[in-house]
């Protein structure tokens, strides 16, 4: 197909939102039921870990989507020959950070879904408020996981601003400007959200 | 008197070949009230001595107006792509480095070949079709007010700094720039040229196209002439979309 790269560029743009972004926002709000305590958290999570056809929905909001934006992501940011220092623009150092922090993400994500999920599915462990609190007892994997979440909520904060451009939706300056504040808050909020509930399991 | 007479100093990245090594030369010459970069190239030119005091080969580049109008003395100063025709050395922090656009192929020296623009330009038909067998006659008016903003488009130089400076223009990508995205917007805003502007947005939604924008705005910030390329991009982006359903639920219409 002629646009095939076209079309494979809009899918990544379009899955980073929806689902992934979606999926992320979510995750961060149910984790943040920590914050009120281990049975709350525990509730929250059963309730998610008992959604009909979870395996379903897993795979198609959540495995599928982000591995395709993920590898694709992976092409794309070594595609690029970034250049920061001589163009120090604001926004070419948000396009770089995109790249890092989306690397970055490969690897947290990978180690995340090892530790937890691929554990409760090889029946290692239980999905649960302790399991939490053991990983992040350790304070290297604290410091790993502020990182990875604040990696996260970044890449989708300043892919949100990305996305309203790739699609046509923000076009004049003023427009694109003022997505970049709200884009800032939105990575506020959910770094606030994010962190509250690691802090929660310690 | 009895001062030392003031001097300019000047680094430049040589090669004498495409498929040569560069190489760094440093020259040192005596400084003039209002030089740019390229009468201190003409200087070099003339005495072409390095600062080991060797005679060397002339530094050679390409330029053509001196006013920032014809693109061709585009070079990288100090880190930057810009016209080196109004890089004036008094406002450059030295040593002044001067290195080609590697972004393209290198000739020699300062000079790079900027082929791939023109064959990009090609590539999305930045032209408005009028030849026939017969005489068309009269195309529609464009309305002042368009014209006026279509003019601000239409001073691209096709110069290269906006792909010398976007991070996604390189030897790994073949994404073809700001410039030519540029001359698609230009082009479609005509009253004649709209009238094929599903074939252009469908070249640009090719392989290198517009989906390999990824939003660093190094463009709008490089481009000498202040045309708004991201503005442009997103604007061809909204466009795309339309044309991307277009293409798949639309009817047999030939231009919408
Ligand atoms: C937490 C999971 C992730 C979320 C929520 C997310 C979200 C997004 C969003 C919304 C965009 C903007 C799309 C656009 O520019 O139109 C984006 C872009 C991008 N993402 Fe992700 N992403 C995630 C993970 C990853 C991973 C693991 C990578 C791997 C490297 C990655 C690489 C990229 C790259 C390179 C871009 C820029 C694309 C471009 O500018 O064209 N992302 N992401
Ligand atoms: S858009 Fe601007 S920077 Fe790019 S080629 Fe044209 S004049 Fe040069
Ligand atoms: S010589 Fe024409 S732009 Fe510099």
């Amino acid at each position: 197909m002629e646009n095939r790269e076209f079309l494979l560029r809009r899918l990544h743009s379009l899955l980073g939102i929806i689902p992934i972004g979606i999926f992320l926002t979510q995750h961060l709000i149910v984790n943040h039921f920590a914050t009120q305590g281990v049975e709350a958290f525990n509730n929250a999570s059963h309730f998610m870990a008992n959604l009909p056809f979870v395996i379903f929905l897993e795979i198609f909001v959540i495995y599928l989507p982000l591995m395709y934006h993920a590898f694709y992501g992976l092409y794309i940011a070594f595609t690029t020959k970034n250049n920061p220092g001589h163009y120090s623009y604001m926004r070419n150092i948000l396009f770089v950070a995109q790249r890092y922090t989306g690397i970055f993400l490969v690897i947290f994500i990978a180690w995340h879904v090892f530790e937890t999920r691929f554990q409760v599915a090889i029946g290692a462990a239980e999905a649960n408020f302790n399991m939490m609190a053991n990983i992040l007892d350790n304070p290297w994997m604290l410091a790993f996981y502020i990182a990875g979440v604040l990696a996260a909520t970044f890449h989708l904060a300043n892919g949100l601003w990305s996305f309203l451009v790739t699609w046509g939706i923000t076009q004049s300056e003023k427009s694109q400007r003022y997505t970049t504040y709200f884009t800032l808050l939105v990575f506020i909020v959910l770094s606030i959200i994010g962190i509250r509930a690691l802090f929660a399991f310690i | 008197m009895g001062e030392a007479a003031k001097t300019v100093i000047f680094e430049i990245e040589r090669r004498n070949s495409t498929d040569e090594n560069s190489y760094w030369e440093k020259f040192e010459l005596p400084y003039r009230a209002n030089m740019n970069v390229i009468s201190a190239l003409m200087e070099i030119r003339r005495n072409p001595v390095n600062t080991e005091g060797k005679k060397t080969t002339p530094v050679t580049w390409d330029m053509n107006c001196l006013e920032e109008v014809c693109g061709a003395c585009s070079m990288v100063i100090n880190g930057k792509a810009r016209q080196s025709c109004t890089a004036l050395v008094d406002q450059l922090e030295q040593p002044i480095r001067l290195q080609p656009m590697k972004t393209f192929p290198v000739v020699r020296d300062l000079i790079v070949d900027r082929s791939r623009m023109f064959d990009s330009l090609k590539k999305v038909k930045a032209w408005v079709p009028i030849d026939g067998t017969h005489d068309l006659g009269e195309g529609p008016r464009m309305p002042e007010r368009k014209r006026q903003w279509a003019y601000e488009l239409s001073k691209c130089m096709t110069c290269g700094v906006c792909l010398e400076a976007c991070p996604n223009v390189n030897d790994k990508s073949d994404f073809i720039g700001a410039a030519p995205l540029s001359q698609v917007r230009l082009m479609n805003a005509h009253p004649t040229g709209s009238m094929t502007r599903d074939e252009r947005l469908n070249a640009i939604m090719g392989e290198g196209g517009l989906a390999s924008c990824g939003n660093s705005q190094n463009c709008v910030e490089s481009c000498p002439k202040g045309i708004p390329l991201t503005t442009s991009i997103a604007a061809l982006n909204r466009e795309t979309t339309v044309q991307m359903f277009r293409n798949f639920f639309g009817s047999d219409h030939a231009v919408g």
